[in-house]
């Protein structure tokens, strides 16, 4: 392994545990150390490299993938994922290890469930911290932009159809109105 | 003969628990198509097409996911693989879940000054973000529809999602302080199982 990919193995395997929230919670954290501290990506390209990670279908934590291919190519690729996920893996391993042991004790089924709302309050967040940041341009634009969001909150909500639809018809209006 | 009912993924029966390459088909689908937020794609995958799980299920095992450090979609990936197929599972689900989207994104990486200045990809990508935004929004709307929780559940969600989008507190101090404050009253609630 090269001297960078294991620096970036060390740097991730670090912040893994502290991500609670998501790779979201630690891109703060990520831009101080990877683009101010040691360098090793221009303000830009990170910036790029988010938009593009989120843009992409998954989960957004493969932005660390993305930095760590532009640090140390396919091992520092490697290297961010094993060492940001790892951790993780075995911290859930072995949470379901033990409430599969504790099946059916009613504190735990009292912390799965209590822990549900807040859950689906965060997820919310999510959606409405994205659709604001999604709401911008002109006036007009904004317009556009709420009026899709609007459209496709309906659609999930109220239909079975395959989100698929609504995000190919949200592109389709953007490429029409939003240019 | 009465056509439609309420909820019909929720009067239908279970259906048998996948083994570890079902699990990563399942997985893979949802990542690969898991534009805007893959937790969306995951649970219309397990609890609406294949119903390997309830509604309630999924939401109690996304809940765990997100409180743990990391993605709630990847912890939750780790805990239903374990729960059908132990070890393997697990693997095959997180495997399903990252390897079709890395592949994407590691392309759009390479070809990103191919398209970086044409307009109308922006464009396009602007709409599909609103429109993804829309999704998880709705996504958990419907969720919680199904889920019909009681007033004082709602009243918690409603908060959470205020102190998260509105107030920007942070994740770990929403979790710690309207944790507990849910579990009380779920227990309160008498919602004892057995």
């Amino acid at each position: 392994m090269t001297p960078e990919a294991w620096d970036i193995f060390v740097f991730f395997l670090k912040l893994s545990l502290l991500a609670v929230g998501g790779a979201n919670a630690a891109v703060p954290e990520m831009h101080r150390e990877v683009v101010d501290l040691r360098h090793w990506m221009s303000d830009e390209t990170f910036s790029q490299g988010y938009a593009l990670a989120a843009a992409a279908p998954g989960p957004n934590v493969l932005f660390v993938a993305v930095i760590g291919w532009h640090v140390a190519g396919a091992q520092g690729l490697a290297a961010s994922l094993i060492g940001f996920l790892g951790p993780t893996f075995v911290l859930s391993w072995a949470v379901a290890t033990l409430t599969q042991r504790l099946a059916g004790d009613w504190r735990l089924a009292a912390l799965r469930s209590g822990l549900v709302p807040v859950a689906i309050g965060l997820i919310l967040a999510t959606g409405l911290v994205t659709a604001a940041a999604a709401a911008r341009g002109t006036a007009t634009e904004v317009g556009v932009a709420i009026l899709i969001t609007l459209v496709s909150t309906l659609f999930v909500w109220r239909s079975r159809y395959s989100p698929i639809w609504t995000l190919l018809g949200g592109g389709l209006i953007g490429l029409a109105l939003l240019r | 003969m009465p056509k439609t009912v309420a909820n019909p993924p929720e009067e239908l029966p279970l259906n048998p628990p996948p083994g570890a390459a079902q699990l990563f088909a399942a997985f893979a689908k949802a990542g690969l198509l898991g534009f805007g937020g893959a937790q969306v794609w995951v649970r219309r995958a397990l609890v609406e097409e294949r119903r390997w799980m309830t509604e309630r299920d999924y939401a109690e095992v996304l809940g765990l996911g997100q409180v743990l450090p990391g993605p709630n979609v990847g912890n939750a990936a780790v805990m239903i693989g374990r729960r059908f197929a132990g070890l393997r599972g697990s693997f095959a689900a997180t495997g399903g879940l990252y390897i079709g989207p890395l592949i994407v994104l590691m392309s759009l990486v390479l070809l990103w000054q191919e398209f970086a200045d044409d307009p109308h990809v922006g464009a396009f990508m602007h709409g599909t973000a609103c429109a993804a935004a829309g999704m998880v929004i709705g996504n958990g709307i419907r969720m919680s529809g199904r889920l019909s929780p009681p007033p004082e559940q709602i009243a918690i969600g409603l908060l959470s999602m205020l102190a998260a989008a509105w107030l920007r507190v942070p994740l770990p101090v929403i979790v710690l302080v309207l944790g507990p404050i849910s579990i009380a009253a779920v227990v309160w609630r008498g919602r004892r199982p057995q």
